[in-house]
């Protein structure tokens, strides 16, 4: 899928800083920080945080399968560059898509239209930039790009031999949704 | 507070609505909102109508929010109008930045209500 595409977005949004220059300026690897950044607290308190201030709404995190059974979902994915590169992806059912769109604007939704795609990017949005800024290396020195959002049937996102990946599944009414982190480039 | 005319500029129209909700939740009961769903649209709109206040995104598409705010004030299209940056980059070079490319105020998203209240009414009380 995307990822390399969104990825190289983010450098851009980054300011275009590449990896030699990225390399002369940190004073310290961020690769030392590593257990801070693949920190799993971190995923959940910025989905706590997003949900609760833009929704309104208390989000459990589900430590089960992944429950995404519908035929439909809808990703959003956000991506990383710079210091770290990677992607924020996140992925639920058309329902959940549909319920979270409807907390955000307080419209009804019967089906994954502009509204609900723009909504669930936003929302991934959010979470990348919320969780990148729980380490201030990454705060200050990653970059983010703008929301790709992917609807249908069947697909799968699949990334090669990542530094580390981070993939949490969260309830919120009778609905879920999954978060991954995925990191596959550190300095 | 008598009509306040807001400029609203983020490529995300659901964005948009939430923004201008928190400033009537803030207490802006007369408020005006025009949108904007880029930087370009938002240059434009500030040829055509007089705002009191300007709210933007950073991360767009095309022409970000911090060139948005260099072109309003290169153009001298809202001289004196409060701008506030919305965005969802939290580090101090970004809030740096942004005080440097002209904006009074700055709001990391996610937000609430109340603290857009905190951030946008003193600069409209001050303007």
């Amino acid at each position: 899928m995307l990822i390399n595409g969104v990825r190289n977005a983010a450098i851009t949004a980054a300011g275009g800083r590449g990896n030699q220059e990225m390399e002369h300026t940190m004073e310290c690897s961020l690769r030392e920080s590593l257990n801070l950044v693949s920190d799993p607290k971190n995923l959940d308190t910025s989905v706590e945080e997003v949900f609760s201030m833009m929704l309104g709404i208390a989000c459990e995190r589900y430590t089960g399968p992944a429950e995404i059974a519908e035929p439909e979902s809808v990703t959003a994915v956000v991506g990383f560059g710079g210091v770290l590169s990677g992607a924020c992806v996140f992925r639920s059912g058309a329902s959940a898509a549909m319920k979270i769109a409807a907390h955000m604007t307080g419209m009804e939704f019967s089906e994954v239209d502009d509204t609900v795609q723009d909504g669930i990017g936003e929302i991934c949005n959010m979470l990348a930039g919320t969780w990148k800024g729980k380490v201030p290396e990454l705060a200050a020195n990653c970059g983010l790009s703008v929301p790709t959002v992917i609807t249908g049937q069947d697909y799968k996102i699949h990334v090669q031999s990542p530094e580390f990946k981070l993939v949490h599944t969260y309830h919120f009414d009778d609905a879920s949704f999954e978060v991954t982190i995925i990191c596959d480039g550190l300095q | 507070m008598s009509e306040v005319r807001a400029l609203i500029v983020d490529d995300s129209s659901v964005m948009r609505k939430i923004v201008e909700r928190s400033l009537r939740q803030a207490g802006l009961d007369t408020l005006v909102v025009f949108e904007a769903g880029s930087g370009v649209e938002g240059l434009d709109q500030l040829k055509i109508q007089k705002v009191d206040l300007i709210l933007t995104d950073i991360n767009m598409p095309s022409m970000d929010g911090l060139e948005f705010l260099r072109q309003v004030r290169e153009q001298n299209l809202a001289p004196g109008v409060p701008v506030v940056m919305i965005t969802t980059e939290s580090s101090e070079q970004s809030v740096k930045q942004a005080i440097q490319s002209g904006a009074q105020g700055y709001i990391r998203k996610p937000f609430t209500a109340e603290q857009v209240k905190e951030r946008v009414l003193p600069l409209l009380n001050a303007a």
